[in-house]
C-alpha cells in the first residue's frame, strides 16, 4: 500500500498543528463557531447529537494492522472504545472531545492517516472496489489510479472550494462492488482492442434528495488522460454550478439541467484544452506510485483445497470467501452486521483481533467495504479455518454477506444531527425478523439499505429494499423503496405507497420477501423477480 | 415552556440551560419565556455553548422536562441503540421516555 514520503508526512504535520492553533483560539475565545466552523470540517471534526464526530479518511478503504491498532487505540483512549466504518468506507468516532481533536490528528499523522477531505466541499475520500488488488475478475488493481487521483487533487487550489462534495470512485472489474455509478465521477479501468488500458468514464451519479445514476460520458480514456479529463468534468462543473442554491449544487443537478449530451460536449472541449497543457502525470509517477501496490509475494504450488468438514466453517465460507486472483489464495469478508448488533460498529478489541489477523494471514492489509464490513484480501485457503476460529473467538464470525441481515444503516438520530429518525433500530428488527440463518439462505441475496434522511447515506436509493426515514410532525415514520442495485445491474429504488412507522416498515419489509417467494422463478433474486412482476403485487401485498 | 440547549464547546456534551449555568441534566432546564436568544447571545459570546439554541419542551405528569421533539430528547438521554452510553444505564426503560 503506498506509504508518506518526507512531502506526504510535512503536508500532513503541518495540516495537524494549524488545527490545534485554530483549536487553541477557538477554546480562547479568540474565533466565533462561525469562523471555527468551516477549520474544523476540513479536519473532519463535525458537532453530532451527543458530541463532536471525527471522520478519518481511509483512502480507497485500504488499511494495515498498524493504523486499524491506532484506531483502536484512539477508539479506547479518545472515545468511548468503538468506532463505526461507513459507507464511504471511512471511519467514524461519535464521542470525540474537542479539546483532544489535535492530539488525535497527530496521532493519526504518526501512521499516515488524517481526516483531510471528509467533509466539507471537496473532493472526498475517492473509494476503490473493496476486493482491489485481489479479485479474480479484475483488470487491474484500481488503487494506483484512485491514490494519483488522491494526490493530484488533494489541497489542489480549484478544487478546494467546490460548489458541493464532489465524490469519485475507481473500481476495474465487471462486477461492480462499489455503487460505482452512484458517484459524481466513477471511473471503471478497461481495455480497449489492443490491450491498451483506459477508463470507461461515468459522471453524474448521487444519491440525496435528488437521485442521478451516472450515466456514461466516454468509452475509452487512456489513461494517462485521465486526470485532464478529470479536471475537465471539475472546471465545467465550476463554471455553471449553482453556488445561490445549496440543492442544486451537486454536479448531478447540472448534468441534468445542461443535458448529458450539452454536458459532454463541454466537457471534451474542456478536455482537449487540459491534453494541450499536459498536465496528466508522466508514466514515471505512475510507476511510482504502482510500486507501492505491487502484488504481495503469494506463494506459488498451494492448494486450492478447502477442508470443510467442519460444518459451522464450510457454511462460513459457503458466504463470506470470495474467489482470489492466485491459486491457493482467498478474500475473507468479515461481517460487522451481528444480529441485534449495530452494523459497521466495531470494538477497540475487535479491531486488533483483526489487524493481528492481517497481520498473520493476509500480507498486513486489509479493506473497508462500502457496506461496513471488513475484508482480509489474501488468505491462503489452508489459513481459512484458522482465520475463521479467531473470528468466532471474536464473535465476528456472522454468516451473512449478500443476505437480508448484510443491511447499511446510517448512525440515523440515534447520532447524526442531519437525520430526522433512526435507521439502526429498523435494521435492528429487520435483521431479528429474518435472524434464522436458513431463511436468509432460503431468500438469497437481498441488499436492504436504511438513511434516516433524505441525505441518503444509507443508500436507501440503491436498495434492493430501500428504507427511508421522515419526520412526520415530530414523530419518526419510514418510507419503502424497492428496486433499487448498486451493481452493475444499477438501478433507483422507487417508493412503493405511503410511510409506516417503525414496526410497520418492518413488517412491510417480509410482505415483500413474500411476494418475491411466491413468485420468483429459477434462480431469481429478489430483484430479478422485482424487475420482471413490476411494484403492483408487492404493493397489493404490503397495502392490500 | 422554552427551554434552551446545545453542545459544550470543549467536549461537545449536550447541555442544558438551568437558569445560572449549564447542566448536562435536561431535567435541570429552566423555562426562560422570551429570554432566550438574549441569554444565548451572552453566553455564545463567552464561549459556554457551542450551536445552542431555544427549543418547545413540556413538563410531564411526573414533572420531568421533556423536549417536544424526538431529536432533543435522544440528545437528553444518548443513544437509544446503546443503552450502556446514555445518562441513565441502569434504567432499562429509560429509552421509553425517548419515544
Amino acid at each position: 500500500m503506498y506509504r508518506y514520503d518526507h512531502y506526504d508526512q510535512a503536508m500532513v504535520d503541518a495540516r495537524v498543528e494549524d488545527f490545534r492553533d485554530q483549536t487553541r483560539r477557538r477554546l480562547a475565545g479568540l474565533m466565533t463557531d462561525d469562523q471555527f466552523k468551516p477549520l474544523r470540517l476540513k479536519n473532519g471534526l463535525y458537532l453530532q447529537l451527543h458530541a463532536y464526530m471525527l471522520r478519518i479518511a481511509i483512502p480507497y478503504g485500504t488499511l494495515d494492522s498498524r493504523q486499524l491498532r491506532k484506531l483502536a487505540h484512539i477508539a479506547r483512549t479518545y472515545d468511548r472504545g468503538y468506532g463505526h466504518f461507513t459507507t464511504r468506507q471511512n471511519l467514524q468516532f461519535h464521542w470525540i472531545k474537542l479539546e483532544q481533536a489535535p492530539d488525535i490528528l497527530a496521532e493519526l499523522a504518526e501512521v499516515e492517516m488524517h481526516c483531510i477531505q471528509t467533509s466539507g466541499e471537496s473532493i472526498r475520500n475517492i473509494s476503490a472496489d473493496h476486493y482491489a488488488g485481489a479479485a479474480a475478475d479484475e483488470i487491474m488493481d484500481p488503487r494506483p489510479w484512485a491514490e494519483m487521483l488522491r494526490q493530484m487533487t488533494t489541497f489542489h487550489p480549484e478544487f478546494s472550494y467546490l460548489p458541493r462534495k464532489f465524490k469519485i470512485c475507481v473500481i476495474a472489474a465487471a462486477e461492480d462492488r462499489a455503487a460505482m455509478r452512484w458517484h459524481d465521477f466513477g471511473l471503471r479501468i478497461v481495455k480497449n482492442e489492443a490491450g491498451e488500458i483506459g477508463f470507461e468514464v461515468y459522471p453524474g451519479g448521487g444519491m440525496g434528495r435528488t437521485p442521478f445514476i451516472a450515466y456514461k460520458s466516454a468509452d475509452f480514456v487512456p489513461q494517462h488522460q485521465i486526470f485532464s479529463y478529470l479536471q475537465a468534468v471539475l472546471r465545467v462543473w465550476n463554471r455553471h454550478a449553482r453556488r445561490d442554491n445549496i440543492h442544486k449544487q451537486r454536479m448531478k443537478i447540472l448534468v441534468h439541467e445542461l443535458g448529458e449530451e450539452e454536458f459532454t460536449r463541454q466537457v471534451e472541449e474542456e478536455f482537449q484544452r487540459f491534453l494541450a497543457l499536459g498536465t496528466d502525470f508522466p508514466q514515471a509517477e505512475y510507476d511510482r506510485i504502482a510500486a507501492y501496490f505491487a502484488p504481495p509475494p503469494f506463494e506459488a504450488g498451494l492448494s486450492d483445497e478447502i477442508d470443510r468438514s467442519d460444518p459451522d466453517f464450510a457454511l462460513w465460507v459457503g458466504r463470506q470467501v470470495a474467489a482470489h486472483k492466485a491459486p491457493g489464495y482467498a478474500i475473507a469478508n468479515i461481517s460487522l452486521k451481528k444480529i441485534g448488533g449495530i452494523g459497521g460498529d466495531i470494538t477497540a478489541e475487535q479491531m486488533e483481533v483483526v489487524a493481528d489477523l492481517a497481520e498473520r494471514y493476509s500480507f498486513d492489509e486489509l479493506r473497508v467495504s462500502h457496506v461496513q464490513n471488513l475484508v482480509l484480501p489474501h488468505v491462503k485457503k489452508e489459513d481459512l479455518y484458522a482465520v475463521w476460529q479467531a473470528l468466532v473467538e471474536a464473535d465476528l464470525a456472522d454468516v451473512n454477506l449478500d443476505l437480508v441481515t448484510d443491511i447499511i444503516a446510517c448512525p440515523g438520530l440515534d447520532y447524526c444531527s442531519l437525520a430526522n429518525a433512526r435507521s439502526i433500530p429498523v435494521a435492528q428488527k429487520i435483521a431479528q425478523r429474518f435472524a434464522d440463518l436458513d431463511r436468509q439462505r432460503e431468500l438469497g441475496e437481498l441488499k436492504i439499505k436504511i438513511s434516516g434522511c433524505i441525505n441518503a447515506c444509507g443508500h436507501h436509493h440503491a436498495g434492493n429494499i430501500g428504507i427511508l426515514g421522515v419526520d412526520k410532525k415530530g414523530s419518526e415514520a419510514y418510507q419503502l423503496l424497492l428496486g433499487g442495485s448498486g451493481d452493475e445491474d444499477v438501478s433507483q429504488a422507487k417508493i412503493t405507497g405511503p410511510g409506516f412507522d417503525e414496526d410497520g416498515v418492518v413488517d412491510a419489509v417480509e410482505k415483500a420477501t413474500d411476494v418475491y417467494l411466491r413468485e420468483r422463478t429459477g434462480g431469481e433474486r429478489f430483484l430479478d423477480t422485482y424487475r420482471r412482476i413490476g411494484m403492483e403485487p408487492f404493493k397489493e401485498a404490503i397495502y392490500g | 415552556m422554552k427551554i434552551i440547549t446545545g453542545n459544550d464547546l470543549k467536549t461537545g456534551a449536550v447541555i442544558w440551560w438551568d437558569g445560572r449555568g449549564w447542566s448536562i441534566h435536561v431535567e435541570d432546564a429552566v423555562d426562560v419565556g422570551e429570554h432566550g436568544e438574549q441569554i444565548l447571545a451572552v453566553e455564545d459570546a463567552a464561549c459556554r455553548v457551542n450551536g445552542g439554541y431555544v427549543i418547545e419542551a413540556e413538563r410531564d405528569d411526573a414533572g420531568q422536562v421533556r423536549p417536544a421533539h424526538i431529536k432533543d430528547r435522544i440528545r437528553a438521554l444518548g443513544p437509544t441503540v446503546r443503552p450502556d452510553l446514555t445518562l441513565k444505564p441502569a434504567d432499562p426503560n429509560a429509552g421509553n421516555w425517548v419515544i
